[in-house]
Parts: C-alpha cells; structure tokens; sequence
C-alpha cells in the first residue's frame, strides 16, 4: 500500500515559488443517489443538501445520479439530509479509499476467523488425541455417557462460537432453495453431531458395535475449515498486489493555480484546463499539457520502459507517472475516470475478473455440484446400510459427512479466478494490457504473427539518415538551406529534415517564394540563392547535371532510405536520405519470436524493395508488400485458413478490421498514447518484446490453471469415491471425516497459493 | 430395511424438487428502487424481475465479510464489481432484451437471475 505525502504548503525559495494552505477552500465531495427516478427531484435533493449547514453548493447530474457537493458539511450529515427527502445516498469514494477499507474489513475477518479456529481446535486437537491413544471412542456405561454429554455440550458451544456462520448460512440459503459450501459443512458437521448425541442420549435407538461418538469429527472439522479460510484470505490479498500499485501510483493531491495562487487541492477537484504545479520528485496528478518548463519523466510503471522521458512545453504528462528533474506547469487535459491511469486501472480490473473459456466447465460443474453431493452422499449411506458390515448404521453416517466434506467445491472455483487475477496483474506490471480471460488464452496458442511495419517494427518517424554534398557546400550547410526550404512544407518527410537541422542548432534561413511542385519537390529561395529539393525527375526537368549521384542515390534506395536531390543556383550540392529506423529491440524481440516457434509475418502499405530491405534486417522472410489498409484483413484471413492462430499488431487506429479479423489483436501504444480500447492485448511500451512477453505471461497463466484445475479436480471430484468407501471393500479402508476436512481446508489454500506462484513470473526481455 | 431406502429416496426427491426444480418467488424492480442484499451466503430478494429495452441500476448492500461474496459477476453482460462491505453499490446495467441474466460470485455460490420481461 502506498502512503502519500501530502504536501503541506511552504515556500520553495529555489524555485521562488510562493503557495499557501488552502485554508478557506471548501472541500468537494460526491454522493451516488438511488430512488432518483425524475427530474424534479433534482430540485429536491439539492435543496435539501443546501439546507445543511456549511454546504456553499450542491450540484446534482441527473443522468449519472450524482451529486457534488462543496462546503464544510461531513458526508454523514449529507446522506442524512438526502434520506430525509426520501432517497437513498452513498459515498463516492476514490480507489485508494476503498483499497484501504478493504484491506482493515480483510484484516478484521482474518482475526475473527483465526480466534474461532483456535477455540475448535482446542476442543478436537485433545479429543482426537485421546481417540488416536485410547482407540475407545465409544458409549458402554451410565458414566461414559455423563461425560461424553459435558463433551457434547462443549462441542455444541464450539459450534456456536466458532461454525455458527456455516449453519445460519446454510439455513439462510436453503430457505432461498438454494445450497452452498455453509451447507455442506454444516450438513456434514451437524450429523456427526447429532449421531453422537443419539448414542449418548438414547444408545438403544443404535446398534451395540455402532455406538461410537465422533464430536472430535466435529470440532476438527470446523477448527480446520475456518484455519483454511483465515489462510485463503491472507494469500488471496496477495493476488492482487499489482492492481493495488497502480491504485497507489494515484496522487491523492494536485498544486493548481488559482487566482493567481498555487494552491494544494484534493486531486478529486480538479477541473479541467485548471494549471497544475508540478515540482521535482512529486507524482503527476491528472493528465495534461506542458505548458511551461522542461523535464524527465519516470514512466516505467505505466509503460515498463526504464528510461525515463524528456519533456517540454506541448508534451503529454500522465497522471501516475513521476517527474524527475524538472519543476513544469500543465494544464489539466483529462481528469478522474478519464486518465490514462484509472482507464488502465479499470480495463486490468475488469480483465481480472473475466474467465477464460478453460475455466467454464469449472464453473457449469460448480452451479450443479452441492445438491448432486448431497444425493451421492445420501446414495453413499444407503449403500452401506443395504450391504455394508456391522456396524452399518456408524459406517453410513461416518460416509455420509466424508462425502459432505470432502466435496466443498470453493477450490474447483477458484481455480481459474485467482490465476487470471494474478496473470493479468503480471502482465500490466509489464505494460501488457490484456482485455479479457478470453485474449489471455487465444494469445498462449498464437502460431503466427502478423506485424504492420510502420510504427510497428519501424518508429513511424521518419528520419534523415544519410547526407552527401556533392558540390562545394558541406553537409550542415545543405542541411541548413534543405531544412529551412523545407519548414514551410507539411509533406512528413520535411518534418524529419527540419527536425535533423533543428537537433543540429542550425538557425532557419529566410526563406521567400516558397513553391511546392506537386508529386516532385519543392523550390524557393532561401538566403538569397534559388534551391531546389525533390526527385530524379525534378532535376532532370530543370536541367540539373546529376553524374555519378544517381548510382550513389539507387545504393540508398537499395538500404530501404528515400534519396532525395538538392541544388542550389542550378547546381547539385547533395543528396539527403530520410528512412524510417527499425526500433533498437525490433531485431531481438523478432528473434525471440521465431525462437518460440512463432511464424512472423510482416505487412506493409511501402514499396517492395523497402519491404525487402527492412524485412531482411530483421530478419523475417515472410513479407507483403503494398498491401492496402483494406486488405491486411484478407491477409489475416488468409493465414487462418492455412490453420495458423494468429496474432495481429498494429498501431490500433488504422488496423483496426485487421486486429479485430485476428484471433487476437495487439494494439501498440507509444508511451502513453494509449487506444486501450482498441483491442485485445495493448501493449503500453512501443517495444516488440512486449508481444513475447504476453504470449510468454499468458502461456505461464493457462499452464497454471491448468494445474489448479487438475488439483481442484482430484480434491473435489475423484475425493469423493473414496470418501463413500470404494477402498474398503477392497482395502478395508475408510476415510476419517476429519482428514476430509483438512482436505478441503487445504484444497482452497493450494489452488490460491500455486496461483501466487505466478507472481515469481519474470518477462524475460528485462 | 425396506422403509431406510425408501425414506433415502424420498430425501434425494426432495433435494431434487427443492433445489432445482422449485421456482423462486420473483421481486420486481420498480420505480422507488430495491436493495439486494447479501448476507450469510445469499442473495436477498435472487431472483429479480425487471423491465425490457430500459437502463436500470441494481443496488446491493453487503453486510458478509466472507471473501467469497466480494465479487459480483454478470458473465452475459461481462460484467464484474466489487461490493464494498457495509456500503450500498449501485451497479447501472444498460437496456437488455427479454431473457434471464444470472449473477453470482466467483464460485457460483452466491446466485441470483435477472429476470427481463
């Protein structure tokens, strides 16, 4: 859990910067109102929470069913005000509040749960010891029966401090018609019981050999049920430590300007285009703008990218994310639900509890499972009452509430929601965002993989790679003249020439009588002499000698760069070659791939031999070339038919039919920019090693609800046989009702622990 | 002998009858709201009658601290929230077509149907 620091307002002489406690500012709060059902009692919720003293304004949103309310009143004396107006009202409460509440509820039922085990335990512990030495459990004289009746009265008070849940649930759910574990642990525990009160009581009702009594079965059994519910809850709490860090990675207050003022404000009030303060060290409250100032930024926990970001004025900020060096203002571009970080939040937990369709079955036998227990334990006692060996009756009841206990079907449950939990949580830790338990386990049986080029395997943006001054000029010379000509130009490829001259600090030139010669080039003169910048076909045209430039200019082509020409005063002073760059781990995470035996296939809207160039540098031998956005589709389609799984990568906005055609989607948002609704898996880093990295998590989680199934499926299913005595015929063996409880105490327990394994999962391309 | 097996028979109907083919009373959702509550391994009212082709919300109030009743799952509607203990939730579901919808928990123990009409 992470404890903020709340940033107490002071002066910060070395940014001279002066803020004062929001002492007089009004906090805001939210409540949901339900019963709201017209307009008009809009008018009578806000009028009755203004009439509350220290409220300044109520607002309320009809079509959201809330209100806002601003003032010094506490929220119990809202909800009071708006029941007396006769609707129901609740608090709105940000994640990390309810988190906490969460954890002190757990933590509350966690003691309960260990004070009522300790209390049945003390009575079974020494009451099975005594049956294990002695080996004489059973009822014969006035005598035995007196203390046997003190032992029985203990074990009924041990089932009223410590299994009093399991009976008022059983009996709350069976009034409903309906069964649960409570009623078969009370079903088991509640006929060991009362057949040991029979015996005590009124021995002549039970055979001689069957007058055997079985309260240790009893107390163990709700001594060890609650023991393995008091452990689940603790593992369980582990499962999700990674929604919990980015729960924590919200700031609880933002610095905003107001009247001139920086002031410290719950990050709940903050308003859109509000300017926001942000100091080195201190967590980015809301999503926004730059507008003045210049710093790093800590991504990795959103994007799992370690360096950290440079910023400046009109670069993004994301909320969560941490500023490392430099103090900026922002202005506040989205806010609450809205930002990346609770979009995320909400998509990774919603994820979490999805299934995938492995975990149906589970769930089809889960709906049907306690009465179908309840019958075979009935089936069970009729068995041997009809053709068991004396003492039938004892051995019918003892199969009995083995088969009631022994069947509890939470670890069947739980088996496929806890590993989804954890997997999931994994793979957002590394910046994979999985949509559902559905992507989670098409992504573990991926075979193939499609991946767009540009932006994809490429940066998207082009860059000057090559600059070769064939005349008198130098290269930063026909740099300055090629990027001051081409800032007034909007082609994308002017863009990487400006930017390459800019990161050189090459001053702009003057640039007048600017020209752009369609499908060619462009022309103007800049600092006095007349420049020229485009194609063969343009210099031809204008009569420009090219000489031995055209060879030098079809080698850059060969390398998968755009050669360009460039002339100043009728002579040719260069050429600049512009190509999109491969990104730095495109290559290794390729490899990675392919190693796993996953066929990569590359797709491109660019030319052949481009396609070529970049697919043999990354290795890939599987490449179309000039395929339009419509037809990635039909290539998808195609590489289903031939049998593949495959997985589609795009950058999520114009291969959206091909990521919705693939069997699973992979959408690559750059840093933060991130269309998280757009597909099956996002990955937030731009970085390929994030496709190997899903299908690797994805592949651990489907590996490890497959064990959990398989365990679950043995405790729960093939338990059942022997606990109705299969093995005696044969072995003349019996389950004990108390090792059925700790069976089924620890068959949860397991099943969440082998699901905190995954936690130890590491991606490899770290 | 002949009398225990018949009664045993008679037990496995009446499991029969009353889990499985028993039909619940049905609650209808109307305009002053409802408030499902979930205590001791149920929910109460389950089984919920609401309107055809118009937005509604649920609310439910969860006074059992048992994990198990944490998670509330619409799998037809995908559809998965968190009750927080002793704090009513509303849950806004958009206009569904006529069918039934169950709710429940993680492990199904927890059951209840919307009922669409």
């Amino acid at each position: 859990m992470a404890h903020e620091h709340h940033h107490t307002a002071h002066t910060d002489a070395s940014l001279g910067v002066h803020t004062e406690k929001p002492v007089s500012t009004s906090t805001g709060q939210e409540l949901l109102i339900e019963g709201a059902s017209c307009a008009s009692c809009v008018n009578k919720i806000e009028t009755a929470l203004k009439q509350v003293p220290g409220v300044t304004s109520a607002e309320m949103n009809f079509a959201q069913r809330t209100v806002s309310i601003h003032g010094n009143a506490t929220k119990e004396s809202l909800i009071a005000a708006v029941q007396k107006a006769g609707y129901q009202a609740s608090a709105a409460e940000p994640d990390v509040d309810l988190l906490e509440e969460k954890e002190k509820a757990d933590w509350a039922y966690y003691k309960r749960l260990m004070r009522e085990m300790t209390i049945a335990l003390a009575l079974g512990v020494p009451l099975m010891l005594y049956g294990v030495v002695t080996g004489e459990m059973s009822v014969h004289t006035t005598a035995e029966r007196l203390v046997w009746l003190a032992v029985g009265v203990a074990t009924l008070a041990v089932m009223y401090f410590s299994g009093r849940h399991f009976f008022v649930g059983a009996w709350q759910s069976f009034k409903n018609h309906s069964a649960n574990m409570d009623t078969l642990i009370a079903l088991g525990t509640g006929t060991a019981w009362l057949y040991s009160m029979v015996v005590v009581l009124m021995p002549q009702l039970v055979p001689e050999m069957a007058r055997h009594v079985y309260f240790e079965a009893t107390a163990m059994i709700i001594g060890l049920i609650d023991l393995g519910l008091a452990l689940e809850l603790k593992a369980r709490g582990r499962t999700s430590e990674a929604i919990k860090r980015l729960i924590g990675l919200q700031a609880k207050t933002a610095r905003v300007l107001r009247d001139g003022k920086e002031i410290d404000i719950p990050v709940e009030l903050v308003q859109l285009n509000d300017i926001v303060r942000l100091r080195p060290g201190e967590k980015i409250p809301v999503d926004g703008e730059i507008t003045e100032g210049y710093t790093a930024v800590d991504e990795s926990m959103l994007t799992g990218e370690p360096m950290p970001v440079e910023k400046a004025a009109g670069d993004e900020v994301v909320a969560g994310t941490l500023n490392k060096t430099g103090s900026i203002l922002f202005k506040a571009t989205r806010i609450g639900k809205d930002t990346a970080l609770a979009r995320i939040i909400g998509m990774v937990k919603q994820a979490q509890n999805s299934k995938p369709p492995i975990g149906r079955l589970a769930d089809v036998i889960s709906g049907y499972f306690v009465p179908v227990v309840m019958i075979i334990a009935v089936l069970s006692a009729l068995a041997w009452l009809n053709f068991g060996p004396e003492p039938a009756l004892a051995f019918a009841m003892v199969s009995a509430t083995t088969v009631l206990i022994i069947a509890c079907p939470c670890a069947l449950g739980l088996a496929t929601p806890m590993s989804v939990m954890v997997g999931v949580g994994k793979a957002a830790e590394a910046g994979v965002l999985i949509r559902n338990g559905e992507a989670l386990q098409t992504a573990s049986k991926i075979t193939a993989m499609v991946l767009d080029k540009t932006g994809t395997i490429t940066l998207g943006a082009p860059k000057v790679t090559d600059i070769v001054a064939t005349g008198t000029l130098d290269e930063s010379r026909v740099l300055q003249l090629a990027g001051s000509l081409e800032s007034g130009s909007e082609h994308p490829l002017a863009l990487a020439i400006v930017e390459s001259a800019a990161e050189k600090k090459l001053p702009m030139l003057k640039t007048e009588k600017f020209n752009a010669i369609a499908g060619h080039g462009v022309e103007a003169l800049v600092d006095g002499a007349q420049v020229l910048f485009g194609n063969e076909k343009l210099m031809r045209d204008r009569n420009i000698e090219l000489g031995n430039a055209v060879q030098q200019a079809q080698l850059l082509a060969e390398e998968a760069k755009t050669p360009m020409y460039f002339a100043v005063d009728g002579q040719l002073a260069g050429i600049l070659a512009v190509a999109d760059p491969i990104k730095e781990d495109s290559i290794a995470a390729i490899r990675r791939l392919q190693h796993n035996g996953i066929r990569v296939v590359m797709l491109t809207g660019d030319n052949r031999a481009t396609a070529k160039a970049v697919a043999a540098k990354v290795g890939i031998t599987d490449f179309f070339a000039e395929v339009l956005p419509e037809h990635k589709t039909h290539k998808v389609q195609e590489l289903q038919m031939q049998g593949e799984i495959v997985g589609m990568t795009g950058d999520g906005i114009n291969d959206a039919p091909a990521l919705a055609q693939a069997n699973v989607g992979f959408a690559i948002g750059t840093g933060t920019d991130v269309a998280i609704e757009s597909a099956d898996i996002t990955l937030m880093r731009g970085s390929l090693h994030g496709l190997a990295d899903a299908i690797a998590v994805s592949k651990a989680t489907l590996r490890n609800i497959r064990q959990n199934l398989f365990g679950a499926f043995i405790y729960n299913v093939a338990g059942i046989p022997f606990a109705a005595g299969v093995l005696y015929p044969f072995f003349g063996l019996l389950l004990s009702p108390v090792i059925a409880g700790a069976a089924m105490a620890f068959s949860s327990l397991t099943v969440v622990t082998n699901a905190n394994r995954l936690r130890l999962f590491k991606a490899q391309s770290h | 002998m002949i009398g225990v097996n018949l009664v045993g028979l008679a037990l496995i109907a009446l499991i029969v009858w009353w889990f499985w083919l028993y039909r619940p009373p049905q609650t209808t959702l109307d305009e002053s709201g409802l408030v499902i509550r979930v205590e001791n391994g149920i929910y109460q009212p389950s089984h919920i009658k609401v309107p055809a082709n118009q937005p509604f919300s649920l609310q439910f109030l969860r006074t059992d601290a048992s994990p198990c009743s944490e998670m509330l799952l619409i799998p037809d509607l995908q559809l998965s929230e968190a009750l927080p203990l002793n704090k009513s939730k509303s849950i806004k579901l958009p206009a569904l077509a006529k069918g039934t919808y169950v709710f429940h928990c993680q492990m199904q123990m927890y059951r209840g149907q919307l009922v669409v009409e």
